[in-house]
């Protein structure tokens, strides 16, 4: 009962920190676009916060480069748990366009553990918000899982 | 006996029904929001998903936090958010009602003002003793805030308490309840009501920096300061602080609308409505007053808060101590000079 209801709970209202590991910028105009009329996904209670404090999921664009990789793990540990991690764009999947530049560091999880990777570069917002989904999905099936362990 | 029983339950009934209310406002706002700038907008309900969210969420008290003042602060929030909404509302309803009980008689507005420092003032321990330097940052612009609008809020009482001196001399002037039982408009010339016009435009500026919305949200600027005073919140505590600022938010408007539109159903059209020899006129009362509450919550919050970009903390600073002062100040003297022009 209290899994159903916590399903419930985080399918309507998931808090997004972004954070930006050094990318060219079209990917985070992108997610700003899926927040707007268009798409509109407040609709579904997805929301960005400014603090990861408050998220629930950290949206990821970018390769993850030599300066901010101490920040992205520790921004990583500051969000409250159960959380996720997106990434969004060809390059936080895989560094994209930016393999071999001598500032990068490689893709995201390199050094965080992702659940959903966005590819495209930008991706569309339909397909942010169907990665979304399906971030959605694995929350439910770590739930399930955490449930089974528990009983 | 029975003053016990209303201590303790009249508060825990609007506990429920003040958080139920001020959440589902909150929902009201960000649909409004969302036509505003044509989108669908999320259900009415998504505060209380968030709720239930944070409620599940882990509760982070960071190391170098003072952790007694950090949990304390939100409980206190909410505590004397729910005080201050007793006492503005239970009176009122009561002089509506035509009860005559304990509560009746309390509703002091000088009261009022000072507990509606209290939350911010939890807010700004708890921002204080996050140890996080962007929490810091929010409790001092939070602290500016609050001194800042503290003059327009006395000269506006001191105008309401005097003008009641002046039209009813044997009541107790600073009585919310003698407030609304003489409402600024009545028997006003047209000075009196140039000068109430001026009072509720600056209350009506002063709302959205009680509630910390935009353009008064410095404190809490997301994208600036990091979510400010509740940068180190999360979880439980988070949760609280957002029913708190529910309740606070119905409570400051509920100030407001009793200030300048107390009239009740009777008062309007001098009826009561009692089919089959029920009395149903409070219920029509509250139902009016819940009206008049997303009316004035529309447009003062939700209106300016999509029509405007934050203000810097020094132009706010200066906006209420220059600015809002000195209409509240020329409306205090329009009041005080109505009766005498009249009389000429
Ligand atoms: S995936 Fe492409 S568009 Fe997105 S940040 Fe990387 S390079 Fe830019």
């Amino acid at each position: 009962m209290r899994i159903r209801k916590m399903k419930k709970s985080f399918k309507r209202s998931l808090w997004a920190f972004h954070i930006n590991t050094g990318s060219c910028n079209a990917c985070d105009i992108e997610i700003l676009a899926t927040l707007m009329p268009r798409y509109d996904a407040e609709r579904f209670g997805i929301k960005l916060v400014g603090t990861p404090r408050h998220a629930d999921v950290l949206l990821v664009t970018g390769p993850v480069t030599e300066k901010i990789r101490d920040k992205v793990i520790r921004v990583y540990e500051q969000v409250p748990d159960p959380k996720l991690v997106i990434v969004i764009g060809g390059c936080g999947s895989t560094t994209g366009v930016y393999q071999e530049s001598y500032a990068v560091t490689g893709p995201v999880d390199n050094c965080i553990p992702v659940d959903v990777f966005i590819p495209g570069c930008p991706p569309r917002p339909e397909a942010i918000l169907y990665g979304v989904a399906r971030a959605w999905e694995k929350l439910e099936k770590i739930m399930k899982e955490g449930s089974k362990n528990a009983s | 006996m029975q003053w016990l029983i209303y201590i303790f339950l009249i508060p825990m009934v609007v506990l429920i029904g003040g958080g139920i209310i001020g959440l589902y406002a909150k929902g009201v706002d960000r649909k409004f929001a969302a036509y505003y700038q044509s989108r669908i907008g999320p259900p009415l309900r998504q505060p209380f998903y968030d709720i239930g969210k944070l409620m599940q969420k882990q509760t982070i008290i960071p190391e170098n936090a003072v952790g007694w003042i950090f949990s304390g602060a939100p409980f206190v929030a909410l505590a004397s958010s729910v005080i201050l909404l007793v006492y503005i509302l239970v009176p009122y309803f009561a002089w509506i009602g035509d009860f005559n009980f304990f509560f009746s008689k309390s509703g002091d507005i000088i009261l009022i003002l000072y507990l509606l420092m209290i939350p911010s003032i939890a807010l700004v321990a708890g921002g204080f003793a996050s140890g996080s330097p962007y929490a810091t940052l929010g409790a001092q612009r939070e602290m500016v805030i609050l001194m800042s609008t503290e003059l327009p809020l006395a000269v506006t009482a001191v105008t309401f308490a005097w003008r009641l001196s002046h039209v009813a001399p044997g009541a107790s002037h600073f009585s919310l309840v003698t407030m609304s039982f003489h409402p600024l408009w009545s028997g006003m010339g047209p000075f009196g009501i140039l000068g109430g016009m001026l009072l509720a435009l600056s209350i009506a500026v002063v709302i959205p920096a009680e509630l910390a919305k935009i353009p008064f949200d410095q404190a809490e600027a997301e994208t600036e300061i990091a979510e400010g005073l509740l940068a180190e919140y999360s979880g439980k505590y988070l949760a609280f602080y957002q029913i708190a600022d529910g309740v606070k938010s119905l409570a400051v408007i509920s100030l407001a609308v009793i200030l300048f539109f107390p009239n009740g159903f009777v008062q309007m059209t001098g009826y009561r409505i009692a089919p089959a020899g029920y009395d149903i006129t409070l219920l029509l009362d509250v139902v009016i007053f819940m009206v008049k509450v997303f009316l004035v919550y529309f447009v003062s919050v939700t209106t300016v808060r999509i029509a405007m970009a934050r203000l810097k903390i020094s132009q706010v600073a200066k906006l209420f101590l220059v600015t809002i002062t000195v209409m509240c100040l020329a409306g205090y003297v329009l009041i005080t000079l109505d009766p005498v022009i009249r009389t000429l």
